[in-house]
């Protein structure tokens, strides 16, 4: 069983905290829905943002170059970094540049992806994510589950508890309101010592060379405007390339996320406030690669809203961390295996095809059939698991052989009619578990229209 | 107009009473139907697993069989989705072009070509609609409840051609049900957690029968319904339509 399979299990295992995760979620893809359904050119919009998309993609190093020489000549430092290891070893250089020890982060997932916390707490720094959600799951030691909403998977009583623990709230206490005043006063001490602020990029505009924003609580803002250095992390698929883009973009991205018609905060950043500096740092890592891959290069247009992951159920029923990713669901599932093939080769088959993902993106990602086509490659280059490679052999020439096909027909019917209970159910028997196996009939309907028709 | 039935592998196995029903539809509505003999499966069981290149010869041999008919008609989108969408693997020939055209749902075959706006069969129960995915969002049988169009459905508008039929309004109007093919075996636990959501979302709004236009989707419910022993029936849409009583 491959790991997905596995972590998902254990999840379903505790069904009434499936009913809730599933039924939390659910809750999101329906407020999307109204949101939706209050703009009647929502599927222009769509296009239009999906052509925008296409656009960029195909002539993205000249916006790049673009946005740079825009920043610059703005008074921003623009950094360029090939992967992970690079993006990180340039935030830590900016900081120790300018002796940071305590650092603000707001809304990044491209930082989770390169793993920038575990790199700067190691080197001696200080790092509080400042998103509700973020700061929880930090507090917790747990990677996101959700790209949007990041502790999605703990419950309200889980939260106190944590923060009984760690920020001394009292016992017991679950009302979100009393556990958000508390992180609040918690953070508003490390906003005001804070000496540098991270933050992701949602639009990065070549035209203007600024970086856009979008938060519900204010938090990016709180920490930029607060620390005298700011660094914004993005990868090089953020570019749109006029302002007047920004507002196709915008309306479809909270709605899509979560219901709302706008984020709280919409924030543009152009230049480092005075006596401050800004640095804004492009990242690659893996892209330029899913770039040049035909098939897969539109997965390059998502604007992480989350939707897919809300509408899929299948994350819904097995919950982020089951994707072993950053990104997880079914967005997760088409990029994963352009980074690892081997080890994400699981992913693409985490998914029943149902097409739920490519109708909720908001930039009209052709999700399920990218599922479908990372499949094949998989198969190609020797990732499935043996036993089922050869079944599929052997399937696909008793299928296309009308005299095998009718002979095994016959004998599986017989088989299923007649052998006792332990040898159709047991423990090779994945379907059988908690499914009964179809009743056979006496007869196919080929031999019912042989004989009724008279062939 | 010749029309060829295509009946896929499982329902030929596992449920005749679907392709009789079928057949005896098409020709109580004057349709020729031929019923090619030699026909076996679509393809979609390896190409859906990634294994596309085993599925190629499946693919020739259904071209072969069907090539020369006007219509295809199958009471499975998915199938029917299979043939449209994926046979591009092989050489484009004429015959492939043909078959991949003219190879339709049953639904499709009969709103769009027959044109049919009258039934004589009755069913007096209450019915939950399936939405089989492969139908509803590949062959856009119907609007799919992300997106923001007119709302449509060609197997509700077939349904209430029925008299006497109570079609119920679910909660989630079009989830998947979790079949998935392989999907239903590589990750049983989501499988049937899938299944079971869905079996109560119609148990709730007091379904007596539960159909699809995806035979598939209906296999994996009965499966879950069986094993519960839940008082729910299963009939494939064709069967409704053509008025067999539960
Ligand atoms: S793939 Fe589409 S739906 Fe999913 S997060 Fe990206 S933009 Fe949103």
């Amino acid at each position: 069983m491959n790991q997905h399979a596995q972590k998902a299990a254990e999840f379903i295992r505790n069904e009434s905290r499936t009913d809730w995760h599933d039924e939390a979620l659910w809750f999101i893809r329906s407020k999307r829905d109204k949101a939706a359904h209050g703009i009647p050119e929502w599927e222009e919009l769509r296009e239009l943002a999906s052509q925008v998309k296409s656009h960029v993609l195909s002539k993205l190093d000249q916006y790049l170059e673009q946005f740079e020489a825009r920043a610059i000549q703005n008074g921003v430092q623009v950094h360029w970094a090939a992967d992970a290891e690079e993006h990180n070893r340039i935030v830590h250089s900016i900081l120790k540049r300018h002796q940071v020890q305590h650092l603000v982060k707001s809304k990044s997932m491209l930082t989770e992806e390169c793993h920038l916390n575990d790199y700067l707490i190691e080197r001696g720094i200080e790092v509080v994510d400042t998103d509700l959600g973020e700061r929880i799951i930090q507090l917790k030691g747990e990677p996101p589950s959700h790209i949007v909403m990041p502790a999605i998977h703990l419950k309200k009583e889980e939260v106190g508890e944590l923060f009984h623990e760690k920020l001394h709230t009292e016992k017991g206490a679950t009302d979100p309101k009393y556990l958000t005043e508390a992180a609040r006063q918690h953070l508003r001490q490390k906003f005001l010592t804070a000496q540098a602020a991270i933050t992701g990029v949602n639009f990065a505009i070549a035209e203007t060379g600024g970086v856009v924003v979008c938060t519900n609580e204010g938090n990016a803002d709180m920490g930029v405007h607060l620390a005298p250095v700011q660094i914004h992390c993005m990868g090089i698929e953020k570019i749109i390339p006029k302002a007047e883009h920004l507002g196709i973009f915008t309306r479809l991205l909270a709605r899509s996320a979560t219901g709302q018609p706008i984020t709280i905060y919409t924030s543009h950043y152009h230049r480092p406030k005075t006596g401050g500096a800004m640095h804004v740092v492009i990242v690659d890592n893996g892209r330029t690669a899913q770039l040049g891959r035909e098939d897969f290069r539109n997965s390059l247009k998502c604007i992480r809203c989350g939707a897919c992951m809300n509408t899929c159920p299948i994350y819904r029923r097995s919950g982020g961390h089951s994707y072993g990713y950053t990104v997880p669901g079914p967005i997760g599932s088409i990029l994963t295996p352009g980074l690892d093939l081997k080890k994400y080769s699981g992913l693409p088959f985490a998914s029943t095809l149902c097409g739920s993902c490519s109708d909720v993106c908001p930039v009209k990602i052709n999700i399920h059939e990218q599922l479908y086509r990372w499949r094949q490659v998989i198969a190609e280059q020797g990732h499935l698991p043996a036993a089922k490679r050869q079944s599929m052999k052997w399937a696909g020439r008793v299928l296309s052989r009308p005299g095998w096909y009718n002979f095994f027909g016959k004998i599986g019917r017989w088989a299923i009619r007649r052998l006792p209970r332990p040898f159709l159910y047991n423990r090779f028997n994945e379907w059988g578990k908690d499914r009964e196996l179809p009743e056979p009939p006496r007869q196919s309907f080929k031999e019912w229209y042989r004989e009724n028709k008279r062939l | 107009m010749k029309v060829g039935l295509f009946i896929p592998c499982y329902i030929d196995q596992f449920y005749p009473q679907v392709a009789i029903a079928s057949l005896e539809l098409l020709e109580k509505l004057g349709c020729q139907v031929a019923y090619p003999f030699r026909q076996t499966c679509c393809g979609q069981p390896m190409a859906n697993t990634g294994c596309e290149q085993d599925a190629v010869a499946t693919y020739h041999h259904f071209v072969e069989l069907f090539h020369a008919f006007d219509y295809i008609v199958a009471p499975s989108g998915s199938c029917v989705y299979h043939v449209r969408k994926h046979y591009d693997i092989i050489e484009q020939t004429e015959a492939v072009k043909r078959v991949r055209e003219n190879t339709l749902d049953l639904s499709e075959f009969l709103l769009d070509v027959l044109k049919v706006e009258s039934l004589d069969s009755s069913f007096p129960y209450k019915v939950g609609l399936h939405q089989s995915c492969h139908g509803l969002r590949g062959l856009r049988l119907g609007t799919g409840s992300e997106r923001v169009l007119e709302k449509d459905s060609k197997l509700q508008a077939l349904l209430r051609l029925v008299k006497g039929i109570e079609l119920v309004e679910l909660s989630r109007a079009d989830e998947c049900c979790g079949f998935g093919g392989t999907f239903a075996i590589n990750e049983p636990a989501i499988s049937v957690k899938m299944g079971k959501d869905r079996i109560a979302d119609h148990e709730s709004k007091g379904v007596e029968v539960l159909t699809a236009g995806d035979m598939s989707c209906l296999m994996h419910l009965e499966s879950i319904i069986r094993r519960q022993q839940k008082n729910i029936k299963v009939k494939h849409i064709a069967e409704i339509l053509n008025g067999v009583q539960p």
